[in-house]
């Protein structure tokens, strides 16, 4: 087993091999999100029951928790992919470091506006300095900075590099960031709101939920998977595999 | 290839007697404090940069010291903050355009050690005068008294983890030709957590708590910082050199 990893693992770090292999898995991580999205949605959305305090404005946690997740794992992620790059020099853990970072940025974005929405039956107000919010809107900023720099810097081997020690700079800051920032919070909370316990959830509510996120992750296989894969073919349009391919079609 | 040139310089120089690794870095000291202090404009930049930002906010918001006294600790730490990031845009491009940091790195010596006297050489000279000058704009803004003490202690604890943490972001932003947004862009959210503890401290001693445990936690990330950020540095800079 562990020999049979370390060989796709090897294997992955060819251009033309994750090519090739990725084509195989992309329609299953395809069908998978597909398929457990909209289960989780239907089921979130029309079957689960209403919170008894919250009533229907608390189903947008169908979207907004599976989001945040991935918003956090995608910069874990990010950073072990720069690990491999600068320790075994593979390049293609950059291609998924490149391609992992709009869809880092994008679902924070999308847990932020979701967590924004959310706020108004909730809280009454579309923005509250609340810690996990303020931390998710600095987390969106430090997906925007390695975006930048990777923009700004040439040639690509340089922005490769800097843009992983970047993100595992970021990795080690993120846990400093989100304890001051959740204890700025209690010193500094208002007195008007306290956000009551949430009950435990019945399994008509989890369920779909969990779906929901497995849905998500498989979404992000999906999406990773199209974007590393039309980044191999711009960085390898020289070689042979990739004219071959071209001319094919 | 670059390794395996410092390498061999590191092997000759255990060898021959070729100075060692502590008067190198009293020489780089001395070099940086001759070059810094030749450059007067862009020692006196930052503070200038400080002084009117905080005139801003009197401007901008109110004059009254009802609505400045309470705002006072959050813009003398964020103006500071900001002057500091400012500061460290242009720290390694001058080494970078005339090729002084390449030789650095070619030399054998460790890369961390000389950035590192830069960075020393850099806060002496821009921050350290920040910091003497932030209690006489405190005053302007209605400080009260008793805080002054506080900002001065947590300024001089967070600045140097403001300087090593910027040092990350100079490194990696030094082979652009003007870099100051991104490199704001970069460096800033790691500026928070020294931010919130920095005024958390100003604002403690204000309602008559105690500090100390605000001033522990600015000191615990300058500690992190100058454990870590020195390693980041020299990385960032040979990834800059790579791409040169």
């Amino acid at each position: 087993m562990w020999k049979w990893l370390t060989t796709l693992y090897h294997r992955l770090a060819s251009p033309k091999w994750f090519y090739q292999i990725s084509g195989l898995w992309l329609p299953w991580f395809a069908v998978v999100s597909l398929l457990f999205i909209g289960a989780g949605l239907i089921w979130g959305l029309a079957y689960a029951p209403m919170d008894y305090q919250q009533g229907n404005s608390f189903r947008i946690i169908y979207v907004h928790v599976p989001a945040a997740f991935l918003a956090q794992s995608i910069y874990v992620m990010m950073a072990l992919a720069g690990v491999v790059l600068l320790v075994w020099k593979i390049k293609m853990a950059d291609v998924v470091a490149q391609s992992l970072a709009p869809v880092g940025a994008s679902m924070t974005f999308i847990a932020l506006v979701t967590g924004a929405i959310w706020g108004v039956p909730t809280w009454g107000t579309w923005w509250m300095w609340d810690a996990r919010l303020t931390s998710m809107l600095i987390l969106f900023f430090l997906y925007l900075g390695v975006i930048a720099l990777r923009e700004a810097l040439k040639p690509q081997d340089t922005a490769a590099k800097a843009c992983a020690l970047m993100a595992i700079v970021g990795v080690i800051n993120i846990p400093i960031i989100k304890y001051s920032v959740d204890w700025w919070y209690t010193l500094h909370q208002p007195a008007t709101f306290t956000l009551t316990e949430k009950p435990a959830m019945p399994a008509s509510m989890w369920v779909p939920l969990l779906l929901m996120v497995i849905g998500f992750y498989a979404f992000l296989g999906w999406s990773l998977l199209l974007r590393a894969r039309a980044e191999v073919l711009r960085r390898e349009h020289k070689s042979g595999w990739v004219k071959d391919l071209l001319q094919r079609k | 290839m670059n390794k395996t040139a410092a390498t061999f310089c590191r092997l000759k120089a255990k060898k021959s007697n070729l100075p060692s690794q502590g008067s190198v870095f009293l020489a780089a000291l001395a070099r940086e404090g001759r070059l810094q202090v030749r450059r007067r404009g862009d020692l006196l930049n930052p503070l200038v940069f400080f002084a009117l930002v905080v005139v801003l906010f009197p401007l901008g918001i109110s004059p009254t010291e009802e609505i400045l006294a309470p705002v006072a600790p959050g813009v003398l730490w964020v103006a500071a903050l900001l002057a500091v990031l400012m500061s460290l845009d242009a720290l390694f491009r001058p080494d970078l355009m005339d090729g002084s940091l390449e030789q650095q790195q070619l030399s054998g010596y460790s890369l961390a050690a000389l950035a590192m006297a830069k960075l020393a050489v850099h806060w002496l000279l821009t921050s350290l005068p920040l910091i003497l000058l932030s209690p006489f704009l405190g005053i302007m803004l209605y400080l009260p008294w008793e805080a002054q003490g506080v900002l001065l202690l947590s300024l001089l604890l967070g600045s140097l983890a403001l300087s090593l943490v910027g040092g990350i972001g100079a490194a990696l932003t030094a082979g652009l030709g003007k870099s100051g947004v991104l490199m704001t862009l970069l460096v800033l959210p790691f500026y928070i957590p020294v931010l919130i503890f920095g005024t958390g401290a100003m604002q403690t001693a204000i309602s008559g708590g105690n500090a100390l445990p605000h001033l522990a936690l600015l000191g615990a990330l300058a500690a992190l910082a100058l454990t870590l950020a020195p390693w980041a540095i020299a990385a960032g800079l040979r990834i800059t050199l790579s791409g040169e």
